[in-house]
């Protein structure tokens, strides 16, 4: 067998396809953050619990009502975006006249209580969700094996990334969008309920992190603390992507997954901080972020 | 940021003026008697941990509420000088002054690096950067050869003071943890009250006024920034000796969120509020700490109600319906 840098080609195939597989959370993540971001203002530190929260409903839905995973799929995101909507109009909303950071302590007590009450009811050893039968198994790929559903996770996270940069880059829902985070009266002087809009987006964006869970529930196991940690590398995606662009939350994500799955090969002992590196150093050349738009 | 009115930030009733009034003096005076006399009453170990936090809130404070400037990753300054100073009494065998002098000047350096970095960036931004930098302290005090992993350093002797006064009695300790926490708030007090306290208040009000004023606003906020990140050490590597422990928790990112809550819930941008919050948190975790997740429930709680109806603080109510700053 060949090798490439000293490494069996295996191993740096599967680090990479479980970089990639990273990414596809770290991109769904951030995209949903930027969505909220990009009209509230409001960086929503509770992304992270309501990843946690849609990968726990999926579960209780096969648990309690045996309702399958692509049920769940469709499902999960409505319930905990619906459950968005309401964090929204009952407290977020009073908090677009005050300083951003106000938003920002809201959503970190939100995150607090959501996983504190996850964790009082399901302790902290994690639930096991089983992969559908659908993608059970792998495919033989010639130089590596990979596993039928982390190859789904992929396909479907690029879907829904472009689905939605689609929808707000491109069709009039999005332009509308778009014109309400420059101008919010102008656009509400139009006759677009302009209110009503940042609710559904943040409900949409609460949605995405929901997706993200129920994607997340086969392959890592269901437990309150799955999001703490992952929100703070989504933050650091954030920052190294830039807020100001859709396409370079999605980028960004898949990116700093393969770098992440890569190091992960070269020097182990370097993947976790590999991204806060990244991190340092894009704000010593490039503080705006990769494809952020400077102020 | 903008002005005050419009941003309901705390410090609109806060505003101190330049000098120091004398009911501050008094209210200064009144604490060091009630804190001298509290272990007649109460548990030392109990009170230093309270000390311990009301400095690490304080310290939070100075750059929340009088710089403007929201640091999400405090606990990585807390807890890396707690590594060190531990690290020092436990492996050096240095004397508990030098451990927590060693501590202190690691969080100072760390401060330095990182705010150069996050000073960068602005609002929430500067919020996910500290966030983040502090997420990389904790992998590696995770990681790390010498931090123990999980388990922490534990065992962590006392020692004694200067080699002379045997630490291991907790009422002995709770008066240098008294000597020491109490001039470092003294020293937070004529940091907000010199003219550089000022500065720092107008960059907060409003920044591009300050820039057109000419000062180099990086440079005050870089400043107060490794001051506050200096202070937090202290209260980090002092917890270490107190409790002869660093663990892991002391940088956990929860840990950074926990002490912009006991800010919060005191009164951001007050003398007093961090002191009274951080009272408040420690004695909660003290009387729930059997309920295990509730307490997280419940500081969640807390956390959302005062962002949402009380912005002020207690001290910062206090202030409002004695019509005097505290």
């Amino acid at each position: 067998m060949f090798e490439l840098l000293g490494i069996p080609p295996q191993a740096l195939f599967g680090q990479l396809l479980l970089g990639l597989i990273n990414g596809s959370f770290y991109a769904l993540l951030s995209l949903g953050l930027a969505v909220i971001f990009g009209l509230l203002n409001i960086i929503n530190f509770s992304h992270g619990a309501q990843y946690m929260m849609g990968a726990f409903v999926a579960w209780m839905l096969l648990t309690y009502g045996g309702i399958n995973y692509w049920w769940a799929l469709l499902i999960v995101p409505l319930v905990v975006g619906a459950s968005g909507v309401v964090i929204e109009r009952l407290m977020i909303s009073r908090l677009y006249h005050l300083d951003h950071l106000y938003g920002l302590l809201l959503t970190f007590g939100l995150a607090l209580i959501i996983q504190g009450l996850f964790r009082n009811q399901y302790g902290v050893s994690g639930l096991p969700y089983s992969i559908p039968t659908e993608l059970a198994g792998g495919t033989n790929l010639g130089f590596m094996f990979l596993p039928n559903y982390r190859g789904w996770v992929i396909v479907a996270s690029v879907v829904v990334c472009f689905a939605t940069w689609f929808a707000i880059e491109k069709t009039r829902l999005g332009a509308y969008l778009r014109a309400a985070t420059e101008n919010p009266t102008l656009v509400g002087a139009f006759g677009i309920n302009v209110p009503r809009m940042i609710t559904l987006t943040y409900g949409f964006g609460v949605a995405l992190a929901a997706l993200a869970g129920v994607l997340a529930a086969p392959i890592y196991s269901v437990n309150p603390n799955m999001g703490a940690d992952l929100i703070i590398v989504v933050f650091a995606v954030v920052v190294i992507g830039g807020m100001g662009s859709i396409l370079g939350a999605i980028l960004t994500g898949f990116g700093l997954g393969i770098v992440e799955g890569l190091t992960r090969v070269i020097y182990p002992e370097g993947s976790s901080v590999v991204i806060f590196v990244i991190m340092a150093i894009v704000l010593l050349v490039k503080p705006a972020g990769l494809f952020g738009r400077t102020q | 940021m903008t002005p005050q009115s419009d941003t309901g930030h705390p410090s609109a009733t806060a505003a101190l003026p330049i000098g120091t009034p004398r009911h501050h003096l008094m209210i200064f005076a009144g604490l060091l008697v009630l804190l001298l006399l509290a272990p007649t009453v109460l548990y030392p170990v109990f009170l230093m941990k309270v000390l311990c936090f009301a400095l690490f809130a304080s310290a939070l404070n100075l750059l929340l509420g009088f710089g403007g400037l929201l640091s999400f990753g405090h606990a990585a300054f807390f807890g890396a000088s707690s590594y060190v100073a531990a690290h020092a009494a436990k492996v050096w065998g240095f004397n508990p002054e030098i451990a927590i002098l060693l501590g202190v000047a690691a969080s100072a350096v760390l401060g330095l690096g990182i705010g150069v970095l996050a000073i960068r960036r602005q609002g929430i931004y500067f919020a996910m950067v500290t966030l983040a930098f502090a997420q990389m302290v904790y992998f590696f005090a995770l990681q790390a050869p010498f931090t123990g992993g999980e388990d922490g350093i534990q065992a962590v002797p006392r020692g004694k003071l200067f080699g002379l006064i045997d630490l291991s009695s907790d009422r002995t300790l709770y008066f240098v943890v008294l000597a020491i926490v109490f001039s470092a708030l003294l020293l937070i007090y004529r940091i907000i009250h010199s003219p550089f306290g000022q500065v720092l208040k107008a960059i907060r009000d409003n920044e591009p006024r300050s820039i057109s004023l000419g000062y180099k606003v990086n440079r005050y906020k870089l400043a107060v920034f490794v001051m506050s990140a200096t202070l937090a050490g202290l209260a980090g590597a002092t917890k270490a000796i107190v409790f002869q422990l660093a663990s892991l928790t002391d940088v956990y990112w929860t840990m950074s969120g926990e002490v912009v809550l006991m800010t919060l819930l005191g009164g951001m941008g007050t003398v007093f509020g961090p002191l009274i919050g951080a009272a408040a948190i420690v004695t909660m975790q003290n009387y729930f700490a059997g309920f295990g997740a509730w307490v997280t429930v419940l500081q969640g709680v807390i956390f959302v109600i005062s962002v949402l109806l009380f912005r002020e603080g207690i001290i910062g109510v206090l202030a409002r319906l004695l019509k005097k700053p505290l």
